[in-house]
């Protein structure tokens, strides 16, 4: 029987890097994978992390007129424990930094970020003293959202990007996507080589 | 007191079962969005593109007054000299370098007011979500239009190709 190769791509499975983990899966195996990540992409259940005016169009997406239910991701939760995405929406300023990722380090794994708007991707006008200059400085981003904020569908289309991204994932496990972020950049090269 | 099936089960449910009946005949209120886009009204600021002349010149001059207007001071240009051999724009100058950090831009349409030549515009592309943010840094290449009036026409939605109607009033 032949074995089917898959790879197991270290920081981002959209975009297979040079020095990718091979892997040796069975046949069956890679179909189960399929069934875990068609099931979590169509239930991504997000956190509840209104920092700013994003939240807004965060709230109306969930609303009748956008309905984020079309997509299974209409349970917002409010406790980090039950929640697969966290959705940034809104600038961060330094202060809110630590919880933010205490909050993150709470919710189980698989967990995926969405960064929701300027502020929130890069600090957008704010670039200050207070604000930090991107989400991605203090967790893991996913999917990154332009706007200010967001129109709905835009977001929409974010959570649809995360949906393509997770239904690309080949991984036996998520914790061994999440390694590489753990890492400093010395022990990717550890890692890699 | 005691349970009275009238009153506390078939009233309750015949009540809820009338909010239900008399939103059946409403037209429902959600929009389908990959499938169907609602509709853009005609000052919608999105996705920025650098316009074409109809000789198909650029108009940008590399003059940096959009940089200069920007609040979030996400975009970059670089100009340079137009020679009789190699001309870009009608002007004496144009920009041979016009970066835009899509990330940072507030789609506040200051850049565009600011344009003595109306080259940079903003239009209805919605759809910008991405992965990783070097794929935000939008250069001349990307923000170029190969004709004039390349993206006049309604928005098509890059998942599905619906087309986004135009409001009217």
């Amino acid at each position: 029987m032949p074995k089917r190769i898959e790879t197991v791509v270290l920081h981002d499975s959209s975009t297979p890097v040079l020095g990718d983990i091979q892997k040796g899966g069975s046949v069956v195996l890679t179909t189960v994978d399929t069934l875990l990540s068609q099931a979590r992409a169509h239930a991504l259940w997000p956190l509840t992390f209104g920092l700013a005016c994003c939240a807004i169009e965060m709230m109306c997406t969930v609303a009748s007129r956008f309905d984020l239910a079309r997509f299974g991701s209409e349970a917002f939760r409010a406790t980090p424990r039950q929640a697969d995405v966290m959705i940034i929406a809104g600038r961060l300023s330094k202060k809110m930094a630590p919880v933010l990722r205490q909050i993150y380090d709470q919710m189980p794994e698989p967990k995926w970020v969405i960064s929701m708007g300027a502020c929130a991707s890069s600090g957008g006008v704010y670039n200050n003293y207070a604000i930090v200059q991107g989400a991605d400085q203090v967790v893991p981003v996913d999917v990154y959202v332009p706007g200010c904020p967001p129109s709905p569908d835009a977001l929409i289309y974010g959570v649809m990007k995360l949906q393509e991204k997770i239904k690309k994932t080949r991984a036996k496990s998520f914790s061994e996507l999440r390694i590489a972020e753990s890492l400093n950049p010395r022990q990717m090269e550890e890692v890699r080589s | 007191m005691s349970v009275s099936l009238l009153r506390d089960v078939v009233k309750p449910v015949l009540t809820g079962f009338k909010i239900t009946a008399k939103r059946l005949g409403k037209k429902k209120v959600t929009i389908s969005y990959p499938d169907e886009l609602r509709e853009q009204y005609p000052r919608t600021r999105w996705r920025h593109y650098l316009t074409r002349y109809d000789s198909g010149l650029e108009r940008c001059i590399g003059c940096s007054l959009c940089a200069g207007a920007c609040p979030a001071r996400c975009i970059y240009v670089e100009a340079a000299e137009n020679t009789d051999t190699e001309r870009y724009s009608p002007g004496e100058r144009y920009a041979v370098r016009y970066e835009i950090n899509m990330l940072r831009c507030i789609f506040c349409g200051y850049c565009q007011d600011a344009c003595p030549t109306g080259a940079i515009v903003l239009r209805k592309d919605f759809e910008l979500a991405n992965y990783k943010r070097e794929q935000f840094l939008f250069t001349k290449e990307m923000l170029l239009e190969d004709y004039p009036g390349q993206n006049l026409e309604p928005y098509k939605s890059k998942m599905t190709g619906a087309e986004a109607p135009i409001y009217r009033g």
